[in-house]
């Protein structure tokens, strides 16, 4: 592809995504979700993809922001849109501390060692949010609501989640273009060899656990308040549904891409959704083969897949990478 | 000349397999040193325990006459001691030129240096150092498609770009073209003498370390056999019943 018909392709995204909720209000929040989405999946393969560190424990980040902004808004009694964007810049810094300390610890192990603690976590997590009265234990949290009588909640949230989404793209292809994202890769590829080369690599580690928690917390703060209740098992820590579809989304779009995440998490929802909508009792099912067929069909990703196909229109041109 | 590496009475033992006994070697500033050995005989394991991949049983290691022996392999590594592995290394899926250029000291200072762009400087100086060994036309090319030897002379690149004081390279002809490998001796012999890096060299290839090095220590079940220059050591009875013995 031409930087022309690059360009314009992104234009044409940008218009359509500016236009849905206008021309289809009734999906309105489907359409938040795209967002989230694709903020799952992008900032899951900033170790996954980028670092190969598999984690699947990045939901912890999402769970801790939807209750940490909960609670600014709720204890510092502000106007709403003033707590909530004290909440979602708290959220986001307190995720990312968390993943430094956690980083500290966890991000010793190499491979599946790491994959399997990080299992853990946001079951941890879960289960901790689920017994504790403070935040509303079992039966959940309700953040601040959307001012009544204020019109738009819907695309409020909507243009918030897509801003967020805009700018985890904007900041992860930035990061990726300096010699951090040289080193993140550098980790995949040898770690042992980085090590030698004498990178500080535990430090980087952390680092870029902190850079996906950040958003991952500020997309927590921002769907509790869409979804305008936070359940600790099935929205904050709901690791078995939105923490294995970012790993899925990733996988699918192809990992260690800037665009892979993307088109993956599109692809994704649009099929999950259009799934419930036709397939109801099946969804499950379908679901289930849909991963099935990912993995075996895509093992490289969509873009990944493209790419080897059609070098052409979707290989990487050398002097983009010099 | 200053004594840049001292190695005192070093033991390191795997279970009941005695890799390293006692081992005693020194390499000066500016000189290019060999290692030399039968297999199996305990030159790796050195290596590693003087980079700090594993913790030593016994004796000293002194880097510019500070004791290293306790510190951990990336930190050894940013006071300017590299190694090259027996069994290369390099980023298998970055192209050569972005393995260059992460190998550049500034990608060593901290995580938070590492946010910076790329100089253009640092890729001047990548693309002369693959220049310089052969690998130039293949700067664009993801390392992993490059062949062994290929990936050899990449990773001695590495070495060099990030500007060590002294370079362990562990059998860097093993796998290279045998056409080609008078000329790596060149490079190697032009990389201590122009870039003023000290080498400790592990060869297996007799010709060609007595060619190099300076000094020669060998090793024969985990002890030093001798050392002195090349002709002490190749004319050292031990040393040929060594070699022979070991087949
Ligand atoms: N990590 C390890 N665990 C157990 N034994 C080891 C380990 N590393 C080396 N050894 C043993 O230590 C001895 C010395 O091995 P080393 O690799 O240092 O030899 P070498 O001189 O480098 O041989 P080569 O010329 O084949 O590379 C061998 O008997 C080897 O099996
Ligand atoms: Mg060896």
């Amino acid at each position: 592809m031409t930087s022309v018909q690059k360009y314009g392709l992104m234009g044409f995204g940008l218009v359509v995504s500016l236009g849905a909720p206008f021309l289809a209000p009734q999906f309105a929040t489907q359409l938040t979700m795209l967002w989230l989405m694709v903020v799952f999946a992008l900032t899951w393969d900033v170790l996954g993809g980028q670092m190969g560190y598999n984690s699947f424990g990045n939901i912890l980040f999402f769970g801790i922001g939807a209750y940490a902004c909960a609670i600014i808004q709720r204890d510092l009694g502000f106007d709403y849109f003033v707590g909530l964007a004290v909440g979602l810049g708290i959220a986001g810094v307190f995720s990312a501390l968390v993943a430094v300390v956690l980083g500290v610890g966890m991000l010793g192990l190499r491979g599946h060692y790491f994959a399997i603690g990080t299992l853990g976590l946001g079951i941890a997590a879960g289960e901790i949010a689920g017994g504790w009265d403070y935040v509303g234990a079992g039966s959940g949290m309700v953040p601040p609501l959307y001012p009544t009588g204020l019109e738009g909640r819907e695309f409020f949230f909507y243009f918030a989640m897509f801003a967020l989404a805009v700018i985890t793209f904007a900041a992860l292809r930035a990061l990726y273009q300096t010699r951090f994202g040289l080193a993140l890769n550098a980790i995949r590829d040898d770690e042992d060899k980085a090590e030698a080369m004498g990178l500080h690599t535990t430090q980087i580690k952390s680092v870029a656990w902190a850079v996906a928690a950040v958003f991952l917390g500020v997309a927590g703060g921002l769907t509790g308040n869409l979804l305008g209740f936070i359940d600790p098992r099935d929205i904050a820590f709901a690791g078995a549904t939105f923490g294995v579809w970012m790993v899925l989304m990733a996988v699918l779009g192809g990992k260690g891409t800037l665009w892979g995440p993307v088109i993956g998490a599109v692809v994704f929802h649009v099929t999950q959704e259009l799934f419930w909508t036709y397939l109801l009792g099946w969804q499950r099912v379908a679901l289930g083969l849909l991963i099935i067929a990912i993995v075996v069909f895509f093992p490289n990703g969509i873009l990944g897949t493209l790419r080897e196909r059609f070098p052409e229109w979707f290989g990487e041109r050398m002097e983009e990478r010099s | 000349m200053s004594v840049l590496l001292e190695v005192q009475g070093v033991t390191k033992t795997f279970g009941g397999v005695v890799a390293n006994q006692s081992v005693s070697i020194e390499v000066r500033a500016g000189e290019i040193a060999g290692l030399i050995g039968p297999n199996g005989s305990g030159k790796t394991t050195l290596f590693n325990s003087i980079v700090g991949a594993h913790a030593i049983d016994e004796g000293s290691i002194k880097f510019e006459g500070e004791e290293i022996s306790t510190f951990r392999v990336p930190v050894i590594a940013r006071k300017g001691m590299l190694r090259t592995f027996q069994q290369t290394r390099i980023y298998g899926e970055m192209t050569a030129l972005e393995n260059m250029r992460i190998s550049a000291p500034e990608a060593r200072v901290s995580a938070l240096s590492l946010l910076g762009g790329f100089s253009s400087k640092t890729d001047t100086r990548g693309e002369e150092l693959l220049e310089f060994v052969g690998l130039a036309s293949k700067r664009f090319l993801r390392a992993g498609a490059l062949s062994f030897g290929q990936q050899k002379l990449l990773e001695f690149a590495m070495a060099l770009m990030s500007e060590p004081k002294l370079l362990l390279l562990d059998e860097p002809t093993a796998g290279i073209n045998p056409t080609l490998i008078n000329g790596l001796i060149d490079r190697l012999k032009q990389a201590n003498k122009e870039l003023g890096v000290t080498l400790l060299v592990i060869e297996h290839n007799m010709r060609v370390i007595m060619n190099l090095a300076e000094r020669i220590t060998c090793l024969a079940h985990g002890e030093v056999l001798a050392s002195g220059t090349p002709d002490e050591v190749r004319n050292d009875p031990r040393v040929v019943d060594a070699y022979l013995g070991a087949g």
